[in-house]
Parts: C-alpha cells; sequence; structure tokens
C-alpha cells in the first residue's frame, strides 16, 4: 500500500496558513496507524460510532422487552411465511440472512479482484453485490408492508407489547436505510471502477495515485459491517 | 534528530523494501469463510425452526452469532491482518457496551418489579 502521508506545501516550501493549513495539518502529519491510510483509519472510526448507535438501539430494545409486563409477540410466528399450505417460521428473514451473506462474500472477492488489478471482474462482482443488497431491501420493504397490513404500529400491534412495533421499525429501518446508502455508494465506486478512474492516474478523494484501489477494500469495511450489524440484529430480534 | 529521521522514513515509501500491494489473500481463505458463514446462519435458523428453548436455545445463538462475527471481521474486515494498534482501537471500546447492558439489566428488572406492584401486571 502507498504511504498515505503528503506533504502539503506550497511553492516557497511553507505550510500554508487558515482553513487550508487547518485541512493540511489534521488530514496529514500525526499518524497512529502505521501503514493504515487515513481513508481505512476514518472508515474504522465511523463504524466504531455506528457500532455505539446500533447497540443502543439494541439495549434499549432489550430493556423494553425485559421491563413490559405483557408478553412479548413471538418473531417466529409473527415473521412466518404462508408457503405451500404451511407456516414456515421465520423463513424470509433467513433467505434475507442468506442473501446479505452472500453479497458479503462478492464484496470480498470484489476487493481482492481490485488488488490484482482486475478492473472488469471487480466492477462486475461490486454491481452483484449492489444487486444482492437491493434484493435485501426490497424483501425488508415486504416485510414492513405485510407487517403494517398486520396492524403493526410503533405504538402496538394485535399480537402483545406495544413495544415491539417501535423497536422493530426502528432497528430495521436504520439497518436497511444502511443498506440502501451501502448499495449507492457501491454503485459510484463500481462505476468508477469500471471506467478506470483509478488507473488514470488523476488525484481524486477516492483515488491518491495510479493502479491504487484501496477504496474497493474501504467500501467494503463498510459493507461487511452492515452484514455484521444484521447478524446481531438476527440473533438478538429475530431468535431471541 | 531520531525523530526527523523517523518523520522523514515514514514519508518517503520508496523507501521501504517491496511493501505489499494492500491486502493479498488466497481466494480459497475467502470462499471458505463464505461457506462457514452459510453453515453458521442455517444452524442458528435451525435453532428455530426445530424449536430449541431455554439454554440450549440462547447459548447455540449466542456461540453462532459471535463466530459469524469473529469471522467477518477477522478474514472479510481484513482486522487479522491490521496492526494491533488499529485493532485495539477499534475492538476495545464496544466493550463500554457490555457495562452500558449490565446497567440496564438491572434498570429494566427494577421497572419490571415497580409496573407488577402498582399495577398489578396489567
Amino acid at each position: 500500500m502507498a504511504d498515505a502521508t503528503v506533504k502539503r506545501l506550497d511553492a516557497s516550501g511553507q505550510r500554508p496558513d487558515g482553513l487550508e493549513g487547518f485541512v493540511a495539518d489534521w488530514s496529514s502529519d500525526q499518524r497512529a496507524f502505521k501503514k493504515v491510510s487515513w481513508g481505512k483509519a476514518m472508515m474504522w472510526i465511523f463504524l466504531l460510532s455506528d457500532t455505539f448507535i446500533f447497540s443502543i438501539f439494541l439495549v434499549s430494545y432489550m430493556s423494553a422487552r425485559s421491563s413490559t409486563t405483557e408478553a412479548w409477540p413471538s418473531a417466529s410466528e409473527v415473521f412466518a411465511l404462508h408457503i405451500g399450505g404451511a407456516d414456515i417460521p421465520l423463513i424470509l428473514i433467513a433467505i434475507m440472512t442468506f442473501v446479505l451473506i452472500s453479497s458479503s462474500g462478492t464484496m470480498a472477492m470484489a476487493v481482492n479482484c481490485a488488488y490484482r488489478k482486475q478492473r472488469r471482474n471487480t466492477a462486475l462482482l461490486m454491481i452483484a453485490t449492489a444487486a444482492l443488497g437491493a434484493a435485501f431491501v426490497g424483501m425488508q420493504a415486504f416485510e414492513w408492508s405485510k407487517l403494517i397490513a398486520e396492524g403493526v404500529r410503533p405504538w402496538g400491534n394485535p399480537w402483545g407489547a406495544p413495544q415491539f412495533g417501535a423497536s422493530f421499525f426502528m432497528i430495521t429501518g436504520f439497518h436497511g436505510t444502511h443498506v440502501s446508502f451501502g448499495v449507492i455508494f457501491l454503485l459510484i465506486v463500481a462505476s468508477k471502477v469500471w471506467k478506470g478512474e483509478f488507473d488514470s492516474g488523476r488525484r481524486s478523494w477516492l483515488c491518491r495515485e495510479k493502479g491504487d484501489y484501496e477504496a474497493v477494500e474501504i467500501m467494503g469495511l463498510y459493507w461487511h459491517f452492515v452484514d455484521l450489524v444484521w447478524v446481531f440484529i438476527f440473533a438478538f430480534f429475530y431468535l431471541w | 534528530m531520531t525523530k526527523a529521521k523517523i518523520h522523514q522514513a515514514s514519508n518517503a515509501p520508496a523507501a521501504a523494501p517491496a511493501h505489499e500491494e494492500g491486502q493479498q489473500h488466497p481466494i480459497k481463505l475467502y470462499l471458505v469463510v463464505w461457506l462457514l458463514l452459510f453453515v453458521l446462519s442455517a444452524g442458528s435458523y435451525l435453532v428455530d425452526y426445530a424449536d430449541l428453548q431455554g439454554l440450549l436455545r440462547w447459548s447455540l445463538i449466542v456461540i453462532f452469532m459471535l463466530l459469524k462475527a469473529g469471522l467477518i471481521v477477522a478474514v472479510f474486515m481484513h482486522m487479522a491482518w491490521e496492526r494491533l494498534a488499529l485493532g485495539y482501537a477499534i475492538l476495545l471500546p464496544p466493550l463500554a457496551v457490555l457495562v452500558f447492558l449490565a446497567i440496564m439489566t438491572a434498570e429494566s428488572d427494577y421497572t419490571l418489579g415497580s409496573r407488577l406492584i402498582f399495577f398489578g401486571g396489567q
């Protein structure tokens, strides 16, 4: 990986002042994370903050569920689908889980291809990842419509503790929003890879130098995080 | 003097001896992890399908969950190959959530108790 530290000196060799100097100072000099570019370090720190957001949602769901005197609706039954004359428990959620894991797999392969400089494969795998992500959001929209039609609201539902709806819409809604933004950014980065922008030698906010494909790995970090959050939502909200 | 030297070294990528290009790992590793994630997900779905209850249910759910999370972070997100400085900076702070979880468990126990006493379990 190329060194991310860039000297931002003007023509006379002086550090820039003012706002430009502020940005330059914060973006280059000090490095705790050796051989980790700022882009990657900042993505990790963003993901850390996101971890706290989702943790707080899950802890508040835990508090609501364990402090209510009413029975909590059984996720196994609420999320069952009627297929071929029988109710299959949690089947849609299981399919969504497999779709998201598959998208994580294609993303990992895309990162691998990117570092091998296989432009076409990288872009195609990223588009496949985005398609799987979009399928996930589509299934979630279906699930939301089904539950809303059955009378689930943030303040009540036909089966038990009224906090069920609030927890469900908040947690899956926030996660679905993350997936949707991920799909958009995947398509942006994929189109840049496809057009060969990272091989052009032009500096941009995604590319430091010719052949710098780290943006794909950073995009991958975000995408795997979305999958990671789903692992916890699946375990705590749907299976518990 | 030494400081200047170190700074110079960190600013001169050309001087570094043949540094590796990004994260390069065999494709087979990703495929194995992918397969494991499928198996673990199927396992946690089967816990619900087989309608296991009690201690067995939630211990299996948590074990499958932690294994999946570990595989994703270590291999897919390459944390296993990053330097410890980054790993600790990212992976240790979430442990504070466990403290919060403990506090909220005690708090919701208390809330449930007062609801039962004052509202008679309605």
